[in-house]
């Protein structure tokens, strides 16, 4: 398998908060990875180190064998492929649906109107949101902006997809549509980190889990072997807790 | 208490509508009679309770006919609209009088009395406004000095540029763009081209010829469509992470805004010339534009800025995260959002701009309120400064509220939150 993302003794700080504690992480290609973890404890930090939301002070972070850095000219380059998907969706309010997720493989890909729009139509087709296309963010439930929000990540056709809290700020009964639309990708091979509390769909798609504490990775391990005995005593209490 | 005050009550609701609507009745008859006919029928009261008799019948009648729940729609309205205590029924009552007494006299003046035909000052012999002033002198509040035969140039250039502007509206999406190009690009030198002249067989007309209501438009056209995109990236570089643009972003504003406009325009006119070469000109209305726009700019800067401000972290990451640069992200994601939210700022630095243009007196171009300013002074047309003012206060008033009518309208347009 070949190796995609790479992070090695990573660390960063938020003034004197240290919010990443040398971290080393592994992805390869098509692997699905979740991360959990008690709020505050760098998940979160850690995604979006990945693709330079935020920015590391010590240590590498490799994606698709580039090195991240502030050295890194292309980020934009980067950042194209690899998707984001948001707790708070971050729709383009001033757009429709449609128009949201052709903006950016128009003038980031430079891909002409027609093609982008075909395939942003099969993106919202695979989220089953295909009849709201003429739609603005505004009009849509919070499952159906959120399910529109993945649409746009992949019309970029990304290798990676990056997950903060799909879920929190949905419904209970929008989290379904959403984690059902996200187990489709997961099936058709995309590589996935997802930071998520839902561990229903860790147990479905992941590969490996990661269980995280005050800016550290307390715990890596194969799926299973995480749910069914876990090392750390750190890692019981959390799962005994959420559960 | 319940003895000496006579409580209005709902038993016997016909007896105090009657006497109240009668005290009522009184008091505006008072106030009618007063205002059209000068006759003071309270005259035999002491002369102060006398100035105030109808307002105290009126309060009284208002006070009789308060009655809660009476059953009577209109009644019911009354009262809770305008009655509902007894301070409310004074100022009800105050207003009311008010209007009937300087209405009629406004109205008069307007038009009743007011002079329209003639020519000269001599032709108004009524007591309201001599329009007639407005009437001989509107060539020049228009046009001001630019030569009565060549003020075709003026009326083709304006007309030119409605047509472009309502074809606009008219012609497909994607021609739109082109005709945008071409109305901020390159009418404004065709515009220039046709009132200066000096080229094509046209006569040169310098532009200390230019002034009234046109020169408004031109000084006011020029700076709104100049302020806007530099006022732009004033208020970005303000924001901007390298410190050199940040620090001059914030130099330039702040010195802009801290300085009154008719200094800025006193030193285009009076500084400016004396830091150019020797035999170098610049034109006394480009200095003035330039002035006007870059002061204004600055104030445009802060109000974009606000917008800028009061967007979400999320939408800079998600436009980042889709692969876009600084300037892609700005101009597809933020700026658009950021300029519809400030619409009502934008607005109202705009109108500010427009009511700004007569201040360029100060360097001798007389715009609207300039021509009537010196029409006034005038000796065939002296004393006729409050029909030149009221004019051009109305045309002002006229051109501000479009504009304020067609901002509310692009916000309705651009609303996406339905």
């Amino acid at each position: 398998m070949k190796k995609i993302i790479e992070l090695k003794n990573v660390n960063k700080w938020f003034d004197k908060f240290q919010a990443l504690k040398d971290i080393n992480l592994e992805v390869n290609q098509q692997e699905k990875i979740v991360i959990c973890g008690p709020s505050g404890s760098g998940k979160s930090t850690l995604i979006r180190c990945i693709n330079r939301l935020e920015e590391h002070q010590d240590g590498q972070i490799i994606v698709d064998g580039n090195e991240i850095s502030e050295n890194t000219k292309d980020i934009e380059k980067i950042r194209a492929e690899v998707g984001m998907v948001f707790q708070q969706f971050n729709l383009f309010p001033h757009l429709s649906i449609l128009d949201n997720c052709t903006l950016a493989p128009i003038w980031v890909k430079k891909m002409p109107k027609k093609q982008a729009e075909e395939i942003a139509m099969k993106n919202l087709e695979r989220v089953q949101i295909a009849d709201q296309a003429k739609k603005f963010p505004g009009q849509l439930s919070g499952g159906q902006q959120q399910r529109s929000a993945l649409a746009r990540a992949l019309c970029m056709e990304p290798k990676i997809m990056l997950f903060d809290e799909p879920t929190s700020a949905l419904d209970p009964e929008m989290i379904k549509e959403v984690l059902d639309s996200m187990v489709d990708l997961a099936k058709a091979g995309m590589t996935m980190i997802v930071v998520t509390h839902e561990m229903g769909f860790a147990k479905e798609v992941a590969d490996n889990m990661i269980f995280m504490d005050e800016g550290k990775i307390v715990e890596k391990a194969k799926t299973k072997d995480f749910f069914d005995n876990p090392k750390s005593d750190r890692t019981k209490l959390f799962l005994s807790q959420i559960l | 208490m319940k003895n000496i005050l006579i409580r209005p009550t709902k038993e016997n609701l016909a007896n105090f509508v009657t006497l109240g609507g009668f005290l009522i009745f009184i008091s505006f008859l008072d106030v009618l009679i007063n205002t059209f006919f000068k006759i003071n029928f309270t005259s035999f009261l002491p002369s102060k309770l006398s100035y105030f008799a109808p307002l105290i019948i009126g309060t009284i009648g208002l006070y009789f006919i308060r009655i809660e729940y009476s059953g009577n729609r209109l009644l019911d309205k009354i009262n809770t609209n305008f009655n509902s205590n007894n301070l409310n029924a004074i100022l009800t009552l105050l207003v009311i009088f008010a209007l009937i007494k300087y209405i009629p006299p406004i109205l008069n003046w307007f038009f009743f009395d007011a002079n329209f035909a003639g020519n000269t000052k001599e032709d108004c012999t009524g007591s309201g406004a001599c329009w007639v002033f407005v009437k001989v002198w509107f060539n020049r509040f228009v046009y001001g000095m630019y030569p009565d035969a060549e003020q075709w140039r003026i009326n083709s250039a304006f007309i030119m540029l409605f047509a472009l502007v309502a074809a606009s509206f008219f012609v497909p999406a994607k021609l739109k763009k082109y005709f945008l190009i071409f109305l901020i690009f390159v009418y404004p030198i065709i515009g220039l081209k046709l009132i200066s002249g000096g080229e094509f067989g046209l006569k040169y007309v310098e532009t200390g010829a230019w002034g009234g209501l046109s020169l408004t438009f031109i000084v006011s056209a020029f700076a709104l469509i100049l302020c806007f995109p530099i006022g732009m990236f004033l208020a970005l570089g303000r924001r901007s992470n390298l410190p050199a643009i940040r620090f001059t972003s914030i130099g330039f504003i702040e010195l802009w805004r801290g300085v009154p406009l008719i200094t800025v325009l006193f030193m285009s006119a009076v500084m400016f010339p004396m830091f150019l070469p020797d035999g170098t000109y610049v034109d006394k209305l480009i200095r003035v534009l330039i002035a006007i726009t870059l002061f204004e700019a600055a104030y445009m800067a802060e109000v974009i800025r606000g917008g800028l401000q009061a967007l979400p972290k999320g939408q800079y990451e998600a436009a980042k995260s889709l692969g876009m640069g600084y300037w892609r992200m700005h101009f597809l994601i933020i700026l658009p959002q950021a300029l519809k939210l400030v619409i009502p700022g934008i607005a109202n630095t705009f109108l500010a701009l427009v009511k700004d243009t007569p201040l360029i007196f100060v360097v001798g171009l007389l715009e609207l309120a300039g021509m009537v300013n010196l029409a006034k002074t005038n000796p065939k047309w002296l004393g006729m400064a409050m029909e030149g003012y009221v004019f051009a206060g109305l045309v002002f008033w006229v051109i501000c509220y479009a504009m304020s009518r067609y901002s509310q309208n692009l916000e309705r347009k651009l609303s996406t939150e339905r």
